[in-house]
This record gives structure tokens, sequence and C-alpha cells, in this order.
């Protein structure tokens, strides 16, 4: 079962529409709370990142029998070097942002904690590639 | 218990099939069913939408027979504050306390004192760092019941305390027995103000056993105390209200709860405000709150379905009252209370399971085959979300056939397509509509829904 959702840079107003479509699937499917909580935790911050960061990106979310494999790809400025972008509060959020209440540099370490894996790619100046698997109790 | 039984009901011969309760249900509960409403209970959180929603006045609520209080010595009635606020402001407290005496009640307490027992008590959880943040209220059981079926994974935050009415019927008890009463002659009726807190009291969530014996509807005790209520001075019954205080007055009011816990508090009134909230809430979007209030009715308990009066001028009258009275700090210390540890240790609930009932079934490879089918049907729908196939919009109708509740021809406009396709006959179709909706339908009825001078 796939499901694919477009997402459009700076737009905070439509944030956490494919998070709360992907919830309402996984409630049908009978996953668990707890897990799907932590699903849609991190494509929140996911989302998040894209809206705050990037012009454009798309998501993607396969879900099978015992696992949902979400990938997030934007066009935007990429990240320079993940590992710092990894610690916590490490943010590089404009003030614009952060004034939100968004940009706070728990967006990646919460992805982290909220995932069973997570990748990601990301090229300066073209975009960012995640890719993250929740496995199904 | 979700399911486990019904506390309300639909009177068929008043029933005119208009759609409008299915349209207003919060967890898509109602189906036309041969022109006629059907609640499923195991969805249904028992928030009263479908009363407020309905034309013909069709639901009804389940209630005891006020004669059964006869059978006790004591006869103790409970009722939220919101009870004295709906009455005509000429009435005094005094007046109306004496007409329940006279309907014939022996002992009359206002469920929400002693309050400090209850504050103190909420914030020792709130104290606690185990306790999930924002931890929510368990006083709307509409609420409690929207979360175990709808959120359950936000079950965990609900605050383990009883309600008010657990904590005056504790305290009633302890006080009768003060005065000599032995527990079997005690008899404890709830004036409810809604049908969640019927089923709250009748099969409670996270207690053993109900402590209450009995319900009385609120609307039904009004028009029983209006018919002997005194215009004239009556005896002064103010001792049974010292343990009243000016925020157990204002507790079931909208912000009456949130206005006194945790840094940062937020309170929400009416059941689609509640179900858009939790969506955020689950997805983690709400950061660094510490409290919530949540009630399914617009003005919290003053908008209850079996409450008589304005909801707004409900609430003033009760804002107005509460300045008159103290503290319930003051009081607390005043009265000096012995047997508030004991109370406080009263009020602790079992734990509260989450009891999801969303889900396409427990295998998870027949579910997935069944949503992708629904999504497929979706397509194929109008997506105007029009009812007249039964269901409250067409994800609803999708989902219902694929779980054989419902069948294609159910929905009008691809009916008309396959007649129009020469798939069906036009007879054949017209039957189809008949048999959904009954043959009155169809009959010049100048009753219907939308009748004459009912519009704008």
């Amino acid at each position: 079962m796939k499901l694919t959702f477009n997402i459009q840079g700076g737009d905070f107003t439509h944030a956490g529409k494919p998070s709360s479509e992907v919830k309402k699937v996984l409630k049908q499917l009978n996953v668990d709370g707890k897990t799907v909580k932590n699903i849609v935790i991190a494509l929140y911050e996911a989302e998040v990142n894209v809206v705050a960061h990037a012009w454009k990106g798309t998501v993607l979310a396969e879900i099978d029998e015992n696992k949902i494999t979400i990938f997030v790809e934007d066009d935007g400025p990429g990240i320079p070097d993940i590992e710092l972008a990894m610690q916590a509060g490490y943010s590089t959020a404009s003030k614009q942002v952060r004034d939100m209440g968004f940009g706070a540099g728990m967006g990646l370490p919460n992805m982290k904690k909220n995932t069973d894996e997570l990748l990601i790619e990301s090229e300066v100046g073209k975009g960012t590639k995640v890719k993250m698997v929740n496995y199904f109790k | 218990m979700i399911g486990d039984s019904k506390y309300h009901s639909l009177d068929p011969s008043k029933c005119i099939g208009c759609t409008h309760c299915m349209k207003s249900c919060p967890t898509e509960a109602i189906r036309v069913v041969n022109g006629l409403a059907v609640i499923d209970h195991e969805r249904c959180v028992y928030c009263g939408q479908c009363h407020r929603a309905c034309p013909t006045h069709a639901f009804y609520v389940e209630q005891d027979d006020l004669a059964m209080i006869r059978s006790f010595k004591y006869r103790v009635i409970l009722f939220p504050s919101i009870m004295i606020g709906q009455f005509p402001g000429k009435y005094s407290e005094d007046q109306i306390y004496d007409g329940l005496k006279k309907v014939g009640f022996t002992h009359i307490y206002e469920v929400e004192q002693p309050m400090q027992v209850m504050i103190d008590s909420i914030n020792e959880v709130l104290a606690d760092k185990e306790t999930p943040k924002p931890a929510i209220s368990i006083y709307c059981p509409a609420i409690v019941r929207l979360i175990q079926g709808r959120y359950p994974s936000l079950t965990e935050n609900l605050i383990l305390r009883k309600a008010p009415h657990n904590l005056a019927a504790h305290f009633a008890i302890e006080q009768l027995r003060l005065e000599g009463a032995l527990r079997e002659e005690i008899g404890l009726f709830y004036a409810t103000p809604c049908i969640a807190k019927i089923a709250a009291v009748k099969s409670p969530v996270g207690e053993s056993e109900s402590i209450v014996d009995g319900i009385v509807n609120m609307n039904q005790l009004y028009n029983e105390v209006m018919k002997v209520i005194s215009d004239h001075e009556v005896d002064d019954h103010s001792v049974q209200r010292k343990n009243l205080s000016a925020e157990g007055i204002n507790w079931s009011l909208t912000r009456g709860e949130s206005c006194h816990f945790g840094s940062r508090s937020i309170a929400i009134d009416g059941i689609h405000n509640a179900v858009r909230f939790l969506e955020r809430l689950e997805n983690d979007q709400v950061k660094g709150i510490d409290f919530i209030e949540m009630r399914a009715c617009d003005q919290s308990c003053a908008g209850g379905i079996l409450l008589t009066g304005n909801r707004f001028m409900t609430v003033e009258r009760l804002e107005r009252r509460a300045k008159r009275y103290p503290s319930a700090k003051e009081i607390h210390q005043e009265n000096n209370l012995e047997k508030a540890q004991e109370l406080k240790r009263k009020l602790i609930l079992d734990p509260i399971m989450p009891k999801p009932h969303f889900a396409f079934g427990k295998d998870r490879v027949k579910a997935m085959e069944k949503m992708d089918k629904a999504q497929r049907i979706v397509c194929f729908l109008p997506g105007i979300d029009c009812g007249a196939c039964g269901a409250p919009n067409c994800h609803a109708l999708a989902e219902d056939m694929v779980n054989n509740k419902a069948k294609m021809s159910d929905c009008i406009f691809l009916q008309q397509k396959w007649v129009d396709e020469g798939r069906i006959h036009a007879r054949k179709a017209f039957l189809n509509i008949q048999k959904k909706w009954g043959a009155d339908r169809f009959k010049a009825d100048c009753n219907k829904r939308g009748r004459r001078n009912e519009g704008f």
C-alpha cells in the first residue's frame, strides 16, 4: 500500500497533513498505538524540516505487512554536515522559523529516536533524501 | 466500557431518517438503515451530538424511576453546580434546595465539594515526574471514551483521578455515617447533565463498581422541582453548602479545571474541537503544555443535553454565584476535614485501557486488502458526502462496503450511472432507494425536515 504527498517549502499552515493521513491508515491497520505515535512524530519532524528549509518536497509511505518505509525527499539547500545536524540542539533555522516555534534543533535527533532505521543522504545545493523504517510489533 | 451497554436509544416512531444525527456524529457511529437512524454502540462515545442535531427529538436517554428513592431512609441527591445555574434568577439557592427536599430527597450535595481535596489530588499526579505530559483530565467521560477508541496512544496521558461525583459520594457517605446512618440505608442518586455521565456512573471506567445507586436525568429533576418550588421565603439550607467553594462552583464550566493546574494549561470545549486538538496532540505537535481540560459540550456541562436553561445564562449565573463563595483553600483550613487523606486515596482510579475500534480487523494483511479496496471504491463515488446512501460520507460508505455492510447500489450517483449505461432498470433503481429510505420518503409530507417556516 502506497501513499504519496507533496510538501510546499515555507507552508507551515498545511504541515502535518501527511502525518495525519498516515496515522489514520495505520490505526485502521490495527498497528499498536506506541508504534503509530513513533512513526507520526518522525514523519512530522521530517515534514517540518522540508517546510522550514527546503523549497519543495515529497513524502512516499510504503506500508506492508510488518513495516512502514517512508521516503521524504526535497529540493533544497542540503545538509553540509549530517553528523553535526544529528546533534541535539544544533540548528540552522532562521530566526523567523524559530519564532514560529520550530527549528529547536531536535528534528533529526527526534527522527532518529522514533525510527528503527534512519538513512539520510544529502547534496549541498540540491536537496536531501531521508528514508525511515519502522517495524510493526 | 465502550459498547457494553447502551444508555440512549432511538424512538423509531419519531425518527424521520433525516441524516442530521449521522452527519454530526464525531465517531461516524450512525447509519441510516431502512429509513431509520441506527447507532453503533461500539463506536458511540455518548457525547450527545445526535440528540442536539435531531429535529424530532427521537433520541431518548435511559433513566431510573424517581420513585425508587423511597426505598432508602437517607435519600441523597448529588448534582453538579450547573443544576442551580439553569433555574431562573428569581429563585434563590435555598428555594431550589427546598424544592429538592419536596421532591423527596433528605440530603442535598452539590458534587464539587470539598474541592480542595480534588485539587490537591490532581496536583500530586502532575507533580509526579512519571506522569506523561500534557496530562489530560478525565472529567468528561465522553472525552475518555473518545481517547480510548480513537486516540488509544493518549490513554496514558489521562489523569487517574475520579470525577467530582465520586468525591461528593464518598464525602456524603462519610458525613451521614457521622449522623449514625448505615451504608445500606443511604441511597445516592446522581442528577446527570448528559448521557456520558450516565454511562460513566453505570459502567465506570477504571473503577470496579459504581458508588451511586441511581441516576436522575437533570431535565426531569428540573421539571419536578419547578412543580413544587416556593416563591416565598424558605428555610436556610446553607449548612449543606458549607464545603462548597468558588472553585467548586466553576469546576464544570470551561476553564473551571485548567485554571488551577500546571504552569501552561489549555481548556477545550465542544467534541469537534476536541477531535481536532487530539489529532494534533497525537502527532506530538503540542509542546510544553502541562494540563488539558477537555469537555464534549460547548460551554462544558452548562451545554449538557439534559439541561433546561440556556447554556450562556447558566454560565453567567454560576460565575456570579461563585463570587459569593469563599475559596476552596479557606474552606479547607476552616473546616479542617479529618478524613481528607482518606478521601483523597479513594479518588485514585485504576489504569484506563485503550479500546481502539477503528481497525479493519485483527489480521493486518486482510486489513490492508480491505483498505486498498476501499480506496479504489472511493474513486468511483461522487465525493459530495450527501448521505443519501445512509453513511455520513463517501469514504465511510466505501469502508462499509468492504466490511459487507453496504452495497455499490446504495450510492444514488452510481445507480444513476448504471441506469444511464443500461446496466440496471430504472424501476429497479427506484425500488432500491425506496428500500433504503422507506416508501414514505416519496410521499408528500409537509412535516419533513425543511418544511415551511423552518429555514433561516
